[in-house]
């Protein structure tokens, strides 16, 4: 049987009940590989369900800093019988698959063309422990042990992740580190240790963390000064106004009096959050909400009425799988289109598109900052799998300095001094007009936000003319917009290549796994990566430049691809697409394999009819 | 036609303590039709805000959708105002009402508005106790669209197209009080004797006030046979009691015998003085309230005047335990960390 030597490149699935404790072990373990230095990824992947349902947590161990996903499972641990049938057959051939010996295995459960690791942990476990609690618990921890000596992970970290996790719980210490070393001892002594495929210690995570998004997103609005949160629960955005109100109970509490320097509201509904976030944001406040696809689409007609009456707000959506209630534990970028325009009437929002935890904060930061500047929606497009998975990232970074941009706000001594002033008169001539915030003068600056046509000083008109050029402005602030929002970045070796990618948010770990591939093979690309919309020129001019270009997205309908043709008038038939939607993040053999085959459909035109 | 009164006045026109004449508290001119109802609740705003005293900057104004939902345009000028969407504005007023707790909050709703395309953001506002004003210029039926009946309007009421309406009507006091609103009153755009100190009151209460006001529609709902019109709401008004309202500060000119007025203290100093008309029902007791609200239902009379009060409740900041300053007052030293705390937090994650 074929036996490949791997180091610090492999995958490792663990396949679990929902809902049985493993969610902790398996992080602790990921962690131990983390904490030898070596760049590591982990995926959950799990179903729409508190307990029961199957549940997978992947995670990629990778040398070379790919962190996204691959192909191909090198080793798989499968406690659930239920789904322990599709799990024998995800292994890759000359893999392994650890599973629960206790009871045999089935005998159509054989493959030949792999490695079977059989630890009893229901057995270990209840001649150990007494608790029937920690009998089922506590199996988690034994397949750990066991991983670790057949990875041969140092048992030094394992022990002081153990200590780290439970600090609070001291008691708990004992006990795991006993299951821990049932696996470990079980291992040792039936089996090879370690394995060819193992990890070997390295330095390579110099200062990076590991968060996962909507943590950073959380934390991005509290750097921001984010005072006002309204919410409305709904996987996988929760956690980002949880990660908000943990930060600010900590950092924003008065010490002396115990008193909030901020308002977390869980809104009746999604209408009603980003309403709050709206009013907030009027009254002078920094307010925010966060959501996923079925919220972004109830949010529409308040997002028309921030863009028409010109009120800042920041909205982070977290995309999941659609449409309607779609997969909402699964992963997608299908909410481009929606976001971009959302709701009735000609409007188009100022979209963000981050690709780790580290762009998490700080493009929901200067969200606010845009938000204020442009006095409209700011959309943080982030996904699931960067929202609610853990990612290796470099750390976050604040600048002392930095000052929040609240943008055109006129004081009341501001207001003293002009003569006449118009709520959505253009002085600058940059699309963008002067605002008030309610009670700042007695008698000037007060004006009626409406969401109905208006006039340069907020008066009710539907006058023709009044009502083109208020629309003509609001097009002038577009572009403003163009040139504020962050610049696309490019990843180019040397000369200019005829391939040329593109692709946004989290796909990039994978793309860029891909270049690599595809330079295995042969093929050398350029790519784009897309950080926002509007689109700047930047990116019409790296399109110009390549001959053949691909856009890579995660969803059905090439989305992006579509936003990108009608805005900066390009030929559809000169983009090709790449397209993943079936939950899971994207992987790099994927994005490889099909654009390969394109290019080879392309270039060789009839062999790739006849084969 | 320009919607813009002029800003000339007669010089002797009296003036408040703030040296303001009633014109500083107007608003355009209305566009409503004429004989509105709601242009006469417009006018007690004015009147309200202009006897207290209150620097109309300091008041946010904010409304839905509908012929009620302009009315903000035509009173405070001087207050910023925010015509939101239909049925939304509950949301809008808690955003705001969260940014700057300092300023008085006045919502303008209609019956369309409240009781039916928002009826979620109106019973949420009240859970939350929001601190705010919050008026329902009630006419049984949606003007803008012309005519169709609301759901306030009553069970058997005749529309102008002589229909009479099939469905159980919802009253949104009633509704008010079972959340356990700490203000509910009720009254008529045509009683301005009653209306105004009931909005001198409501603005001065600490928490949700909700004055449902019974406002007819002139053009669409004012036939014969409807229970929202001039005639039918004149003929049928059962005052609760007699009612008034005297400012923080000010010299108490007419003397209560004990027994026969309550006098309570509102939360920003002022007083309220109530006088019951029956024994069979207690003001501060939501139950009697309710009790009371439900007979006037049964006997088809339209209960008027403060119905409930609770001055001791918590509100939205009081539960949130917010600072006590303004949150849009705080400025980066207050609201950010800073990188030192984000290199602990980092240190947290490695």
């Amino acid at each position: 049987m074929q036996i490949d030597t791997s180091i610090n490149d492999f995958v490792i699935r663990l396949a679990n009940v929902n809902g049985t404790g493993s969610a902790s072990s398996n992080k602790m373990f990921a962690n131990s590989i983390f904490k030898m230095g070596i760049p590591m990824t982990a995926k959950n992947i799990f179903p729409s369900n508190i307990q029961g349902l199957p549940t997978w947590y992947e995670i990629r161990v990778s040398d070379k800093n790919y962190l996204g996903r691959r192909d191909g499972i090198d080793i798989m641990v499968c406690l659930n019988p239920q789904s322990m049938e599709q799990d024998i057959a995800n292994v890759r051939p000359g893999g392994y698959f650890m599973y629960d010996s206790t009871k045999f295995l089935q005998k159509d459960y054989i493959r030949e063309d792999i490695h079977y690791l059989g630890v009893p942990m229901t057995d270990l476990c209840n001649k150990s422990f007494e608790d029937p609690r920690y009998r089922q618990l506590l199996k988690n921890m034994v397949y750990v042990g066991a991983l670790t000596a057949l990875l041969n992970i140092d048992q030094e970290v394992v022990k002081e992740i153990i200590h780290q996790e439970f600090k609070k719980k001291e008691k708990l210490i004992a006990p795991n580190e006993l299951a821990v070393k049932l696996g470990v001892d079980y291992a040792m002594q039936n089996f090879k240790c370690p394995l060819p495929i193992r990890v070997e210690k390295r330095d390579l995570i110099g200062d990076s963390i590991v968060m996962d998004g909507n943590t950073a997103c959380g934390l991005g609005a509290i750097y921001a000064g984010a005072t006002v949160a309204a919410w409305y629960p709904i996987t996988p955005s929760t956690s980002v106004v949880s990660a908000f109100e943990k930060y600010a109970n900590k950092l924003r509490t008065d010490k002396a009096t115990g008193a909030k320097k901020f308002a977390v509201v869980q809104a009746e509904d999604e209408l009603s959050a980003i309403g709050i976030a709206i009013g907030a944001n009027w009254n002078g406040a920094r307010a925010f909400t966060s959501t996923s696809g079925p919220g972004l689409s109830l949010m529409n007609e308040f997002l028309g009425l921030a863009y028409f009456a010109e009120v800042p707000v920041v909205l982070i959506d977290v995309q999941r799988g659609g449409p309607s209630t779609g997969m909402p534990t699964r992963t997608q970028q299908s909410d481009i289109i929606m976001a971009a325009y959302a709701s009735h009437g000609d409007t188009r929002h100022v979209l963000l598109f981050p690709c780790n935890p580290k762009e998490c904060f700080e493009y929901t930061a200067y969200a606010f900052d845009l938000a204020e500047r442009l006095q409209t929606p700011i959309i943080v497009m982030t996904d699931l799998d960067l929202g609610m998975n853990e990612h290796l990232s470099p750390p976050l970074k604040w600048d002392d300095n930095r000052k929040y941009d609240r943008g055109k706000v006129l004081n009341a001594v501001e207001l003293e001094a002009i003569s006449k002033w118009g709520r959505y008169l253009d002085i600058d001539g940059d699309g963008i007009p002067y605002r008030t915030i309610p009670g700042t003068h007695p008698t000037r600056g007060a004006y009626f936000t409406r969401g109905s046509s208006h006039d340069e000083f907020a008066r009710y008109t539907e006058d023709s003319n009044e009502y083109v050029k208020s629309m003509d402005r609001l097009l002038l602030k577009w572009e403003t917009a163009k040139e504020l929002v962050y610049a696309p970045e490019i990843y180019r070796k040397k000369s200019v290549e005829s391939v040329g990618l593109i692709f946004y948010g989290t796909t990039t770990y994978a793309a860029l796994e891909a270049m690599d591939l595809l330079r295995e093979e042969g093929i050398e690309t350029d790519a784009l990566r897309i950080t926002a919309f509007p689109f700047r020129d930047s990116i019409k001019q790296f399109i110009d430049e390549h001959e053949i270009l691909f856009v890579i997205e995660q969803n059905r309908d090439a989305q992006m691809k579509k936003i990108i043709t009608t805005e900066l008038e390009i030929d559809p038939k000169k983009l090709l697409s790449v397209l993943n939607y079936d939950g899971l993040p994207v992987s790099a053999t994927f994005i490889q394999q099909s654009i390969s085959k394109k290019l080879n459909e392309i270039h060789h035109p009839l062999t790739a009819i006849n084969s | 036609m320009t919607y813009i009164k002029p800003r000339f006045h007669h010089p002797q026109l009296p003036v408040n303590k703030l040296g303001y004449t009633k014109k500083e508290y107007e608003g355009v001119v209305s566009t409503l039709c004429s004989g509105c109802g709601h242009d006469s609740i417009s006018a007690a705003i004015v009147q309200a805000c202009f006897e207290m005293n209150i620097q109309p900057h300091k008041v946010a104004k904010l409304s839905g959708i509908g012929c009620s939902s302009k009315t903000p345009a035509y009173f405070l000028s001087n207050s910023h105002g925010f015509n939101s969407v239909h049925g939304r504005m509950p949301s809008v007023a808690t955003g705001a009402v969260l940014a700057n707790r300092d300023l008085i909050y006045l919502g303008v709703s209609g019956d369309g508005d409240s009781a039916s395309i928002g009826m979620g953001q109106f019973v949420h506002a009240i859970r939350r106790n929001l601190n705010m004003t919050y008026i329902v210029m009630n006419n049984g039926c949606y003007g803008l669209t012309k005519g169709q009946d609301s759901a306030t309007a009553d069970t058997g009421s005749i529309n102008k197209s002589g229909m009479a309406n099939p469905y159980q009507n919802i009253d949104l006091a009633g509704l008010a009080l079972e959340l356990g609103a700490s203000f509910v009153a009720r009254s008529f755009s045509g009683d301005k004797s009653q209306l105004i100190p009931l909005i001198k009151a409501a603005m001065s209460h600490h928490g949700f006030a909700l004055i449902d006001v019974v406002s007819p529609c002139v053009t669409f709902n004012n036939n014969t046979g409807s229970t929202k019109s001039y005639d039918y709401v004149r003929h049928h008004m059962e005052a609760v009691g007699e009612f008034d309202y005297v400012p923080y500060e000010s010299e108490i000119k007419v003397e209560y015998n004990e027994g026969e007025m309550i006098k309570v203290d509102m939360h920003d100093g002022s007083k309220i003085y109530l006088q019951k008309l029956g024994q069979d029902w207690d003001p501060f007791n939501r139950y009697s309230a309710l009790n009371k609200l439900n007979e006037s239902r049964v006997t088809g009379e339209l209960l008027t005047g403060l119905i409930y009060l609770n001055e001791n409740s918590r509100d939205l900041h009081d539960m949130n335990g917010t600072v006590p300053q303004p949150l849009n007052s705080l400025s980066e030293t207050d609201l950010c960390p800073g990188s030192a705390v984000l290199e602990m937090i980092n240190d947290e994650h490695r």
